[in-house]
């Protein structure tokens, strides 16, 4: 039975997540011909409603969607309607009249994707709501370290940054733990949780987090428009701490560890400049595999307007 | 009606049947055969091995035609979309289309949606392992090794090794159900 909608990982089944990891590559063979574009959505129209400022996740799904022929529309909320004093529930009425087939939904608040997927007949694809997930970054992500290791099963991977408000920690964690991956979280003791899931490891410290030998280094993303700025002193010394800098880059050059990040990078905080040169970093990897994925999810989606 | 079976060694023929139509049609010029998954694949794949002693340039790919269907919607229930692998350049080229099975002819439709989105052939011929005519596209093959004549509503249910794990063609007679109108969805068969 096909799903409306892609809310979180965890509730998907494992055999959804295959489903959806092995659908993504026949998309990237795509990217590779003369026209990049398949009619599999033609005529189905997709409506990108983001409460919150996206430059990546919002034209990464756009292109996606356009190299599957959908009609794509941007609902510009931030500029209109709010200020207008409209209730997400009035647009989301807007928006059943406009029989519009999928919406692609990031907010600020957790769960609203839920809340709009239940008024909708429309498929709806969280993509990003608060701390809360970012399921489709997590499959691109897993994807991503399939590339890798076709056998990801007993693979560490090592996720680096403010885990605490980080919805890609949260939604990729859960999806390695499903795929067997070992995950250990690394940070400022004030930005990892005290309690991680059970099978988490919790380091503090980069040397004992990077004795524990992964195969894949995560940096998350300094959140300077958020709250994390608070919960270390400056930016100088968590690029010490915990950023890749040009010493430990040689270290992981030597070890040869893949180097992923959801971007955007901010350079000398997460990362030195070096990096961007890292022949094992997969951060471009990512950018196009999340299109890829991000088809994947749209074919297998099934607007309820569609169901016999 | 009876149900009827074609046995491995008619499959083996056929397929020595298309290389030979394709060998003396062609005369060693450049081909490349294509097959359609799936089973068109394992088809193409053996007329490439049939072909592979003779002095001709040969290129083989595959195509998944998923994504190009008309009848996509009823497909989307279980959507078992493979890899497209086609290695080499289709500008200009000689392609001969490979699929098991004739029916409707939407799939070679589909097929040549998809080819064309990777270049412009210089020219495309059909080759079938099996027609069982019904056509609904306008849409002829250029080698045929087995003409079946079949009803519109029975199935033609080809099994290969390579696929299934068994060597068989079963022509299944169906009878369509009375003061019914029956409209089947265009099954890859």
């Amino acid at each position: 039975m096909p799903r409306k909608d892609l809310l979180t990982i965890a509730s998907l089944e494992r055999g959804e997540i295959d489903q959806l990891l092995d659908q993504a590559a026949p998309f990237k063979e795509v990217f590779k011909r003369s026209v990049k574009k398949v009619p599999a959505l033609k005529g189905k129209s997709v409506l990108m409603l983001f409460y919150e400022p996206s430059t990546r996740t919002h034209s990464s799904f756009e292109v996606a969607a356009k190299r599957l022929s959908a009609d794509v529309t941007n609902f510009d909320v931030s500029q209109s309607s709010i200020t207008k004093g409209e209730s997400v529930r009035e647009t989301v009425e807007t928006l059943q009249a406009m029989r519009t087939d999928y919406i692609i939904v990031r907010h600020g608040r957790s769960g609203l994707p839920g809340l709009i997927a239940a008024q909708t007949h429309a498929s709806v694809v969280n993509a990003g709501d608060g701390a809360h997930a970012h399921p489709t970054q997590a499959l691109l992500d897993a994807f991503t370290i399939k590339e890798k290791f076709p056998e990801p099963c007993g693979k560490k991977v090592l996720v680096i940054g403010d885990i605490l408000h980080s919805r890609v920690a949260r939604s990729t964690t859960a999806i390695l733990g499903m795929l067997g991956v070992r995950v250990a979280w690394l940070g400022p003791g004030s930005l990892v949780p005290k309690n991680p899931p059970p099978e988490v490891l919790r380091f503090t410290n980069y040397g004992e987090a990077m004795a524990w030998e992964p195969d894949v280094v995560y940096l998350l993303r300094v959140q300077m428009e958020r709250q994390s700025a608070q919960f270390f002193p400056s930016l100088r010394e968590y690029h010490r701490l915990y950023g890749i800098t040009e010493t430990r880059l040689e270290d992981l050059r030597a070890r040869g560890l893949y180097l992923m990040h959801p971007g955007p990078v901010n350079r000398g905080v997460e990362l030195c400049d070096a990096v961007m040169n890292y022949e094992h970093s997969l951060i471009n990897d990512q950018v196009e595999n999340g299109i890829a994925i991000r088809m994947a999810v749209l074919y297998s989606l099934r607007p309820k307007s569609q169901m016999g | 009606m009876q149900e009827r079976i074609l046995t491995a060694d008619d499959i083996a023929r056929g397929v020595t049947k298309l290389a030979n139509d394709i060998r003396a049609a062609t005369r060693g010029k450049p081909i490349c055969l294509v097959g359609i998954r799936s089973r068109g694949d394992e088809v193409a794949e053996r007329v490439l091995n049939e072909l592979a002693g003779d002095d001709q340039d040969l290129s083989f790919g595959v195509l998944d035609i998923s994504l190009y269907r008309d009848d996509y919607e009823h497909l989307h229930e279980n959507p078992a979309l493979q890899e497209s692998d086609i290695p080499f350049t289709i500008n200009g080229a000689h392609v001969i289309l490979v699929d098991d099975v004739l029916f409707t002819g939407r799939t070679i439709r589909a097929a040549l949606d998809a080819l064309s989105d990777y270049g412009r052939p210089a020219k495309v011929e059909l080759a079938v392992l099996i027609d069982r005519g019904h056509r609904e596209m306008p849409v002829q093959p250029d080698y045929t090794a087995i003409l079946l004549d079949t009803r519109r509503l029975d199935h033609v249910h080809v099994s290969l090794e390579g696929t299934d794990g068994k060597e068989e063609v079963r022509i299944i007679p169906k009878e369509p159900l009375p003061s019914v109108e029956t409209h089947e969805p265009a099954a890859g068969e």
